[in-house]
């Protein structure tokens, strides 16, 4: 896991420049990552939140109004719907009741043919009756046995004799069935009055405010100015029973309003006191089956703003890690080639100085060759100092010291000339050897073992002599301080193709962990920053290896030594002539 | 064989003429250009041994003079210093680099040198 994380890690990540000082800032590509990312994605993301939210609020409040506006015209046209019905059959009732006598309608037949043309014509009428001033039923048709029946204590019947017309709220009645009548009374010549009484069909009405298009778990039903239910509901009780909730106050019109049912369940009602009859419509919606549509667009809003943001994000994350990544590979490049020019430049003055200093020692040094040359002469040449072997010897020592002291002073030379570029041919056998001269003292001490392995006829390269030295010291220093005392250190030329010809530089030494292998190469990195290494050295080589028209690669193995490939160019193609004529020219 | 060593380095080339006359190799020495000049006017050499650096008048501008005046005379240089461009200069004017000694001299190989001239 946190391999991946590092894996994902882009690589300025855990950058610091510990040479910027008070600038530090300005190089934390981290921090400037950060802030990239947040202005970027803040200007882009937020004005697609609030529009996203702004159109949220938009949507839902139309939907939510529009809702309203619906309850309010079902509630409204049902209302009339009802009022008609009923004011249908109560002006029926009451034409008969003008149209035909008192003893007419006492004719039993006469009676069953009115109700027969009344289902017939309007539908909806169950019986129909006549009563005389004492309350006793005179006549009736229908299909329950009421002749006879006392009606002058039901309430109903009082009722009609205040109004003259009454339309009653449900109730049992003598039938035991729940039913809703109307009733006309009507004057006699005599001073005596009639009551024509007719029972409705309650489910005819039921039926209306069942079949009413409402949504899922919506309600449609009548209650009396007492909350008593006058049509079943689905989910508030049946006829008779009261509601759960308070009877809504009385308004000339159509009204709508939130609730909330006993489990909490948004709801929304609407209500219309219907004109001229005890009853009250009321029309119960759930607001969650009213706003299904509204979820519908929500979810997809959401989902919209969702995918939005992260393909926001993730181009924002993409384009600023890249740019980032640029920039810091931009500035590592600026620095690594600062510090090239510098190193090259403290090496120049290092080749100066020891050219300066092999001259000024060359001179003295020439003196004592001479001098103690004289006096070899002085032995070989004149009798009298001839046979004293004990000086002889010790001039003999005098001046191979002075030769190795010479060697010393011309390889400083050789090296300090080699700073400036030049491409030349280059014997690579004799090249590798000279640089390993100077390594000699101290493989002798450490008892390291070099070998250099190369063909007999060796073809030379075309190449900077200074480069190429500079390139295989660093690698042999690397070599020696990676390996412990007796180590070996193992050379080989040999030709790669017809162009170029590949040299391996092997040790057993300690070998490089695979974290570290991808950035032995990069400026900086070292492990031994401790014991004062630069993390430039590797770096420079490779960029050397580079400028000389070659590669350079890396192969370890932790604990048994690493191996360094380098492939050189028999030939510098134009490219990097031209490259080494510019820098020369400067 | 008479040879003129020239080096501003006095016991230098004092110590290398006394040894050059061990060797029956007839040497005198001055230690800079005017000198060297003055030698000439007095005197006919075969070759001169010539520092590249000197104080006054250099090595190579020496050379230069004196074979002008004198076409036959060959020279050899010597430095202490040995920088590409000494190296360039001195191998163009002596017409190879065989004939260019870096300091400290071996006598021997300044013998060789003077023999392979006396060769020629």
């Amino acid at each position: 896991m946190i391999d991946a994380i590092n894996r994902l890690k882009p690589k300025f990540w855990d950058y610091r420049d510990a040479a910027a000082g008070p600038r530090e800032q300005l190089f934390n590509f981290r921090r400037m990552w950060k802030l990239a990312i947040f202005f970027t994605a803040g200007v882009t993301i937020i004005p697609l939140i609030v529009l996203a939210v702004v159109d949220y609020q938009v949507n839902k409040n139309s939907i939510e109004s529009e809702n309203l506006l619906r309850t309010a015209r079902l509630v409204s046209n049902t209302q009339r719907t009802i009022s008609s019905f009923l004011t249908e059959r109560m002006a029926a009732l009451d034409f008969i009741a003008g149209e035909k006598t008192f003893e007419t309608l006492n004719d039993q037949e006469t009676l069953e043919k009115l109700l027969a043309n009344l289902k017939k014509s309007f539908g909806g009428f169950i019986d129909i009756g006549v009563i005389d001033s004492s309350g006793t039923q005179r006549a009736y048709a229908g299909p329950y046995k009421l002749v006879g029946k006392d009606y002058s204590k039901q309430v109903w019947y009082k009722e009609v004799l205040t109004g003259g017309v009454y339309l009653s709220e449900v109730f049992l009645g003598f039938r035991h069935v729940p039913h809703r009548i109307i009733a006309v009374k009507r004057d006699l010549s005599n001073g005596f009055f009639y009551v024509l009484r007719a029972a409705l069909d309650t489910k005819k009405l039921d039926t209306l405010l069942t079949d009413l298009e409402i949504g899922r778990g919506g309600d449609a039903f009548m209650i009396d100015r007492q909350g008593i239910l006058q049509t079943p509901s689905v989910s508030h009780g049946n006829v008779l029973e009261k509601i759960s909730f308070p009877v809504p106050e009385y308004a000339p019109n159509t009204r709508v309003f939130h609730g909330v049912d006993s489990k909490g369940k948004q709801l929304i009602i609407g209500y219309r006191y219907i004109t001229g009859t005890p009853f009250i419509l009321l029309i119960v919606e759930q607001q969650r089956a009213l706003m299904e549509p509204w979820y519908k667009i929500r979810l997809e809003l959401i989902a919209f703003s969702v995918i939005s943001i992260i393909v926001i994000l993730s181009v924002v994350i993409g384009m600023v890690t890249y740019l980032i990544n640029k920039i810091y590979v931009a500035d590592q490049t600026r620095i690594a080639t600062l510090h090239q020019v510098e190193y090259t430049n403290k090496m120049a003055s290092i080749g100066r100085l020891a050219a300066g200093v092999a001259h000024e020692i060359n001179n003295p040094l020439a003196i004592i060759n001479e001098k103690a040359g004289l006096i070899k002469d002085f032995i070989a040449f004149k009798k009298e100092y001839a046979g004293d072997e004990r000086l002889a010897g010790l001039v003999n020592v005098i001046l191979s010291s002075v030769k190795r002291a010479g060697t010393i002073t011309k390889r400083l030379l050789s090296f300090s000339r080699n700073f400036e570029i030049k491409i030349q041919p280059v014997n690579l056998k004799v090249l590798i050897e000279e640089v390993l001269s100077f390594m000699a003292k101290e493989a002798e001490y450490r008892q390291i073992n070099i070998s250099v392995k190369a063909p007999e006829a060796i073809q030379p390269v075309e190449s900077d002599r200074g480069k190429l030295q500079e390139i295989f010291l660093n690698l042999f220093n690397n070599a020696c301080c990676a390996m412990n005392n007796g180590g070996h250190l193992d050379i080989s030329i040999m030709p790669e193709n017809t162009d170029f010809v590949l040299v391996t530089v092997a040790d057993d030494g300690c070998g490089i962990p695979k974290k570290d292998i991808e950035r032995i190469f990069e400026p900086f990195f070292s492990t031994k920053t401790k014991e004062g290494g630069t993390g430039l050295g590797l770096s420079l080589t490779s960029n050397f290896v580079r400028e000389v028209g070659g590669t350079l690669s890396v192969e370890s193995d932790l604990g048994k030594g690493t191996i360094f490939k380098i492939t050189l160019p028999y030939k510098m193609n134009k490219k990097i002539r031209g490259m080494h004529a510019s820098i020369t020219d400067r | 064989m008479r040879v003129l060593l020239i080096d501003d380095e006095e016991e230098l080339v004092a110590t290398l003429a006394e040894r050059l006359s061990f060797r029956d190799i007839d040497a005198d020495w001055v230690t800079n250009g005017h000198d060297a000049l003055k030698k000439l006017n007095n005197a006919a050499y075969d070759v001169a041994v010539v520092d590249v650096k000197m104080p006054g008048i250099s090595g190579i501008e020496l050379k230069r003079m004196m074979a002008a005046k004198y076409p036959k005379m060959r020279f050899i240089f010597v430095t202490g210093h040995g920088s590409e461009e000494d190296f360039k200069e001195g191998s163009e004017e002596v017409g190879g680099a065989g004939f260019y000694l870096v300091k400290p001299v071996e006598i021997e190989e300044l013998i060789t040198k003077l023999d392979e001239i006396a060769k020629q």
